[in-house]
């Protein structure tokens, strides 16, 4: 291309042009490092006076000043645990009805269908989950649950609705979509052949699916959940709305609880105090480093895997 | 499990009846047009929530007046409405010029650059941090130093979210353009910068403005990062200076509160969030036909 650019007195012009598309791309680099500088910055009063005991104490008293988040961490674990726990496997089921068994001309609408729940924004889900979700999960889902599994801790306690367990559901309607459309792809990678080879061997479907399209494009499958979990583990409104805000860590799926993003969404803008702020940055300074390196190894898998099914 | 199987150097091979081979095979298929319909039951079931709700809270006053005092019926949501759209004009305004710059860059002039490389590699990092952190960075760069919650930290946290989506998807849709245009248009004597606005853009038309309007659609229904930023108000917009009244702000608190009234105007405020973006979600998979959202 470098062919092109001419001396003469357009040059300049062109220069300047191509000077400033530059700083457009300098700047998004700029502000994930300016990003990353104010995080710690503002962490800094927080980390110097609790130092690594914040990450694994849990006390959250905003009255003595004391902070510790072990609650809100385990609370986003635990929840996006669940979600991907449910999500993978519906979304791999859910690619395999779409490839495998239905026709393309249904196939388009129902995949619509099932995408266009990535479009419903956080706070609906929010909504739906507090008014209709937690309602229907306590009369109907937990007391069921009680009776399968009768006096295990997992499932004790009163079953009012909200809690980790909707969390961890309603997180999972919410990357179902992300899930499935990257299963979709790779599922649709894997070359006819190899797929007809094992249909020509006299394999079921789901002996050919299980044995060979899952296995063939397992790094491909291992990427939408790491896809679905950067997604899961950052998720605010939908999580703020059903996890019932309890700083207190309980064996109990039934019990309330938090995640990291449900604790700054109710507590920012009341915390006053310089540390109460101080904790709750750095509270958002652990998510980030969380989904970055969950991003980062993501990214860099989905690109091998592109790469080794020669994809561009 | 293991009484059918028998070990060959490590692996298990299974002796099973084609009865049952077959019987396993209906089951999953089963299973898996169930998990579809499922899928597709929770959208049509939250849908049907908000539009059975939100329509109850629809009559003259939700769409012209101000909120109510808390406890007091009546009153609407009009400012939140407008201050909704004026925060996603103004993110657009700022977002989309700085993406398209970004992505005419890695285009057109870094295109296989390490430099390139890097802002491809973080543009993807920034779409994929979560919303309520970039919230927290502009409140520490924008909201802490002037004192006060404004409507353009809002539309700045808005436009953060938004620039990586733009940037991406120009450069995305620029490199689809054939290299002949942009030859052709350069033999004929056209600056850079002209063939590049004037031709390259021109082609990739369609694909520039789905790129626009994904964006637009990402953060029309955010809440999270105006939580601290632009935060609600009571009152029309008065200036972008001030905290400012928006839709998904408010569902957040109305819901929250042990008002009935205010629940109702949550689920009418739902019902416009909603429609919105799906609305240009729709439109975006229409231009993009084949692409996914």
């Amino acid at each position: 291309m470098k062919l092109f650019g001419k001396a003469g007195s357009r040059n300049l012009t062109d220069t300047a042009f191509k000077l400033t598309t530059m700083l457009g791309a300098a700047l998004l680099l700029l502000i994930m490092a300016a990003l990353f500088a104010e995080l710690v910055r503002n962490s800094l009063l927080s980390i110097e006076k609790f130092g690594w005991s914040f990450i694994y104490t849990n006390v959250w008293d905003p009255v003595k000043e004391q902070f510790g988040a072990a609650a809100s961490i385990w609370g986003t674990v635990v929840s996006t645990l669940i979600a991907m726990a449910l999500a993978v496997p519906l979304g791999i089921l859910i690619a395999l009805f779409l490839v495998e068994l239905l026709p393309e001309r249904i196939s388009k609408w129902v995949r619509t269908g099932v995408e266009l729940l990535a479009a419903v924004p956080s706070i609906i889900f929010g909504m739906w989950g507090l008014f209709v979700f937690a309602p229907f999960m306590a009369e109907t889902v937990q007391p069921f649950l009680r009776g399968v599994f009768g006096d295990s801790p997992l499932f004790s306690g009163p079953p009012i609705g909200i809690g980790m367990l909707t969390a961890g559901i309603i997180l999972a309607f919410m990357i179902l979509p992300f899930i499935t459309a990257v299963v979709r792809d790779v599922f649709q990678m894997v070359p006819a052949v190899v797929k007809e080879s094992a249909h020509g061997m006299g394999s079921t479907l789901w002996e050919v699916t299980s044995k060979v399209t899952i296995r063939y494009g397992f790094q491909g499958v291992v990427g939408a959940a790491l896809l679905g979990l950067g997604r899961a583990i950052g998720e605010t409104m939908a999580v703020t709305f059903v996890i019932g805000n309890s700083h207190k860590i309980s064996a109990s799926l039934f019990a309330p609880a938090n995640s990291i993003t449900a604790t700054l969404a109710n507590e920012f803008a009341e915390a006053s105090e310089p540390i109460y702020l101080s904790s709750l940055i750095e509270l958002g300074l652990v998510l980030f480093v969380l989904t970055f390196i969950i991003q980062v190894i993501s990214q860099i898998w989905l690109k091998r895997v592109k790469k080794q099914m020669g994809v561009q | 499990m293991v009484e059918t199987s028998k070990k060959t150097d490590g692996r298990s091979v299974k002796a099973r009846s084609l009865a049952y081979r077959k019987i396993k095979n209906s089951l999953v298929s089963i299973l898996a047009g169930l998990s579809a319909l499922l899928g597709l039951f929770i959208l049509g079931w939250i849908l049907f929530t908000v539009v059975e709700r939100g329509f109850s809270a629809f009559n003259w006053a939700f769409f012209t007046e101000l909120p109510n005092p808390p406890g007091m019926e009546g009153g609407g949501l009009a400012n939140a409405m407008l201050g909704t759209i004026i925060l996603t004009l103004l993110a657009t305004l700022i977002g989309v010029p700085l993406g398209l710059l970004a992505g005419i860059y890695l285009s057109e002039f870094g295109k296989n650059s390490k430099f390139s490389e890097w802002v491809r590699f973080f543009a993807n990092i920034l779409m994929g941090t979560p919303s309520i952190i970039i919230g927290i960075f502009i409140y520490t760069i924008l909201v802490v130093p002037f004192g006060h919650f404004s409507a353009y930290s809002g539309a700045v946290a808005l436009a953060v979210m938004m620039f990586p989506v733009v940037a991406r998807t120009t450069d995305d849709m620029l490199q689809m353009v054939p290299a002949a245009m942009r030859e052709s248009a350069l033999a004929l004597g056209a600056p850079r910068w002209r063939t590049i606005l004037e031709i390259v853009f021109r082609s990739a038309k369609n694909g520039l403005i789905t790129g626009v309007l994904l964006a637009v659609a990402r953060v029309s229904g955010e809440t999270a990062p105006l939580l601290f930023t632009a935060l609600n108000s009571p009152f029309w917009f008065s200036g972008l200076n001030e905290p400012t009244a928006n839709l998904t702000v408010t569902i957040f608190n109305y819901a929250m509160s042990p008002y009935e009234d205010w629940q109702r105007m949550a689920w009418g405020a739902s019902l416009l969030i909603s429609a919105g973006v799906l609305a240009v979600t729709l439109t975006t998979r229409f231009l993009l036909k084949e692409k996914r959202i």
